[in-house]
C-alpha cells in the first residue's frame, strides 16, 4: 500500500477546499439559512408539525442529503475530472499507485468535504430550530455510507464525462428532482396514492427518510430497506469502478 | 551496458482503431542518453506512455530494471521520472506544493532538502512560492523537470523537453541533463531540435509509422550515413562539365561558379587527391575549397524518407 501517495492526493485535494473557503463553506450555510427562511418560516407557519415534529426539524435530514449528494458527486466528479481536462493526470497514472488507492485518495477527500458541510448545515440548523438525534449510530451510518457513495458515484461521472456539459449533466438535471420529489421538503404520505406509488421508485426516497428516521423516527419506507438501498448503490458503484480500472475506461485508453 | 529498460514486440491499437505502435523492439542501456527521433505522430509519446504506465499495452512487454510495467508497475513506476510534451500544470498551486505532491504520489517520504536542491539545481528556487499560472512557459517546463525529479528517479523520460524555451535556459537545461547522467541517471528524450540529440544523445533511435528504423551510436551513425560535400569555387564560370571531369558525378552551381563533389567519407578512397589532380590537368584554375559535412537532421529526413 502506497500510503504517501495516498496521503498526497487527499491532503492535496483537501488544499483546494482550503483555497475555495468561502463558496465550500459560507454557501452551503447561507443557503441553508435561505432555505430555513422561506419554507421554514413561510411554509412551516401553514404545516407547523408532521408526525409530530416541527417542520423546521422535519426538513433538515433532506436539507443535509440534499447537500451531501450535491456536494459528494460535484467534488468527487471535478476531483478526477480537472486533472483529466488539465492534463495533469498524467502524474497520477505513472506513479507507482494502484487504482483502488487513487480512489481512496479522491473520494475519500470528496466524502471528507461533503461530511463537513453536512456537519456545517446541521449545526447552521440547529441555530433555528430545536434538532435532536435518536439513533446517533444509525444517523452516522447513513450520513457517512452517503457520503462515501456518492463521492464513488461523482469520481465515476468525472471518469466518464469528457466535457463539462457531461460533467454537470447528473449533478445538475438528475440529482435536483430525485431530491426535491424524494420527500425532503415533505413526507410523501402527503402526496396523492398514485404519486405516492411513484415516489417509491425513487432511490432518494429511500435515503432521505432513513436519515430522518435516525433523527425522529419517523420515516416514509422502512429504515431498513433505506440501509439496503444505500448498500446496494455502493456495490453498484464498486462494480462500476472495478470494470473501468479492469479495462483502464477512459483513463488509460 | 546493460540494458534498464527492454521493449519487446511492443503493440497498441487505439479504441479509434490508430495503431501507434507495431511490434517496436529496443533496448534502453543504463546510463546512456537515448535521442528518440521520428516525425509527428510516428509513436514516440505513445511508446513513452507505455513505459511509464500511462496507456495500456495491446501486445508485447516492457520490463524496467527487469520489472514488468503491467505486473510490478511500482517497482518499474518509481523508478521512473516523466517530463511530459504538454505544459500541464495545476494553475492555482504554488510550485514548492505541487514538487512536494510529485515526491508522495511516487511514495515517498517529504524531503525538504532535496526538493530544495531539485528547485535551486533548476533556478526555480526563488519562485517556490509562486502560482504555477504566474510562471512563464519555459519555468513551467522546468517545474515539470522538478516534478519528474521529486523522486529521484533512475530513468528520465523527456518528452520535447525544450519546446517552447529560450537559448539560454536550454542551455542550462541541458546542463541539468549533463550533471543526471553523470550521477547515472538514464535518460531518454525526444526532441524536434536534432541538433540537440547531436549534440548531447549517445545513441539514436529513429521512430516513424510506429516502428524503430534504427538504433544506433550516434558517432556511428554520423559516419555511416554523413555524407561530405566538396565544395570548389572557380576562377572563371564553366558553361558545363569537361568530359575529363564526367568519371566523377560533379553538379555544377552558382551559375557554373561552383563545382560540387559528394563523397562519402567512409570510403576507402574518397577521390578528392584524383580531382584536385585532373581539375589542374584540365586547367582549371580554384578561387576556393570548402567541406561540408551533413548533419544529423539531413540523416534523419533521409531515415524517415527511405522508410515512407
Amino acid at each position: 500500500m502506497n500510503i504517501e501517495a495516498v496521503k498526497s492526493i487527499y491532503f492535496f485535494e483537501m488544499a483546494r477546499t482550503r483555497r475555495t473557503l468561502l463558496q465550500s463553506v459560507v454557501s452551503p450555510v447561507i443557503s441553508t439559512s435561505l432555505y430555513f427562511i422561506v419554507f421554514g418560516a413561510a411554509i412551516g407557519e401553514r404545516i407547523q408539525q408532521i408526525d409530530g415534529v416541527s417542520y423546521g426539524a422535519f426538513i433538515t435530514p433532506g436539507l443535509m442529503m440534499l447537500t451531501l449528494l450535491t456536494q459528494c458527486i460535484g467534488n468527487g466528479s471535478f476531483g478526477i475530472y480537472f486533472p483529466k481536462f488539465t492534463g495533469t493526470i498524467y502524474e497520477v497514472l505513472s506513479s507507482p499507485i494502484s487504482m483502488l488507492e487513487i480512489v481512496l485518495g479522491y473520494v475519500g477527500a470528496a466524502a471528507t468535504k461533503g461530511l463537513m458541510i453536512g456537519t456545517i448545515i446541521l449545526i447552521t440548523a440547529s441555530l433555528f430550530v430545536d434538532l435532536s438525534i435518536a439513533h446517533p449510530f444509525a444517523m452516522i451510518f447513513f450520513f457517512v455510507l452517503t457520503a462515501v457513495t456518492f463521492s464513488l458515484f461523482g469520481f465515476i461521472i468525472g471518469i466518464w464525462a469528457k466535457d463539462f456539459e457531461q460533467l454537470n449533466l447528473i449533478p445538475m438535471l438528475v440529482v435536483p428532482p430525485l431530491v426535491f420529489l424524494g420527500g425532503s421538503f415533505y413526507s410523501v404520505d402527503m402526496l396523492p396514492p398514485f404519486w405516492r406509488a411513484v415516489s417509491h421508485f425513487n432511490p432518494v426516497l429511500y435515503l432521505i427518510s432513513g436519515f430522518r428516521w435516525s433523527f425522529f423516527e419517523i420515516s416514509d419506507v422502512n429504515p431498513l430497506a433505506s440501509a439496503v438501498i444505500i448498500l446496494a448503490f455502493l456495490a453498484i458503484c464498486m462494480s462500476l469502478l472495478t470494470w473501468i480500472f479492469r479495462t483502464g475506461y477512459r483513463l488509460r485508453n | 551496458m546493460a540494458s534498464i529498460v527492454s521493449v519487446s514486440n511492443l503493440s497498441k491499437t487505439y479504441a479509434s482503431g490508430f495503431e501507434a505502435l507495431k511490434g517496436v523492439s529496443l533496448e534502453i542501456e543504463e546510463g546512456e542518453i537515448l535521442a528518440l527521433l521520428g516525425p509527428n505522430g510516428a509513436g514516440k509519446t505513445t511508446l513513452i506512455s507505455i513505459i511509464c504506465g500511462i496507456v495500456n499495452p495491446s501486445g508485447g512487454e516492457v520490463t524496467v530494471n527487469g520489472h514488468d510495467v503491467v505486473r510490478d508497475f511500482r517497482q518499474t513506476r518509481s523508478m521512473i521520472g516523466l517530463v511530459p510534451q504538454e505544459l500541464t500544470t495545476d494553475a492555482f498551486e504554488t510550485v514548492w506544493n505541487t514538487v512536494s505532491f510529485s515526491r508522495g504520489l511516487h511514495g515517498k517520504k517529504p524531503d525538504p532538502a532535496h526538493i530544495e536542491k531539485v528547485l535551486k539545481d533548476l533556478s526555480l528556487w526563488s519562485k517556490k512560492d509562486n502560482m504555477l499560472r504566474e510562471l512563464s512557459g519555459g519555468m513551467k517546463r522546468r517545474v515539470l523537470i522538478a516534478k519528474a525529479l521529486s523522486h529521484e528517479p533512475r530513468v528520465l523520460f523527456l518528452d520535447e523537453p525544450t519546446a517552447g524555451v529560450d537559448v539560454s535556459l536550454r542551455k542550462s537545461m541541458w546542463e541539468v541533463v549533463e550533471r543526471l547522467r553523470a550521477s547515472g541517471v538514464t535518460i531518454i528524450l525526444t526532441t524536434h531540435y536534432i541538433e540537440e540529440a547531436e549534440e548531447i544523445a549517445d545513441r539514436i533511435a529513429v521512430i516513424n509509422g510506429g516502428e524503430i528504423l534504427l538504433v544506433e551510436d550516434k558517432n556511428a551513425l554520423m559516419t555511416k550515413l554523413g555524407r561530405k560535400q566538396l565544395r570548389v569555387d572557380l576562377a572563371q564560370p564553366l558553361e558545363r562539365i569537361p568530359d575529363s571531369l564526367s568519371s566523377y558525378n560533379l553538379t555544377l552551381e552558382d551559375n557554373g561558379q561552383s563545382l560540387i563533389y559528394d563523397y562519402d567519407t567512409s570510403a576507402e578512397r574518397t577521390g578528392i587527391t584524383a580531382l584536385l589532380a585532373t581539375l589542374a590537368e584540365t586547367g582549371i584554375r580554384l578561387r576556393d575549397l570548402s567541406t561540408q559535412q551533413s548533419s544529423l537532421e539531413d540523416i534523419f529526413v533521409e531515415i524517415v524518407e527511405a522508410g515512407r
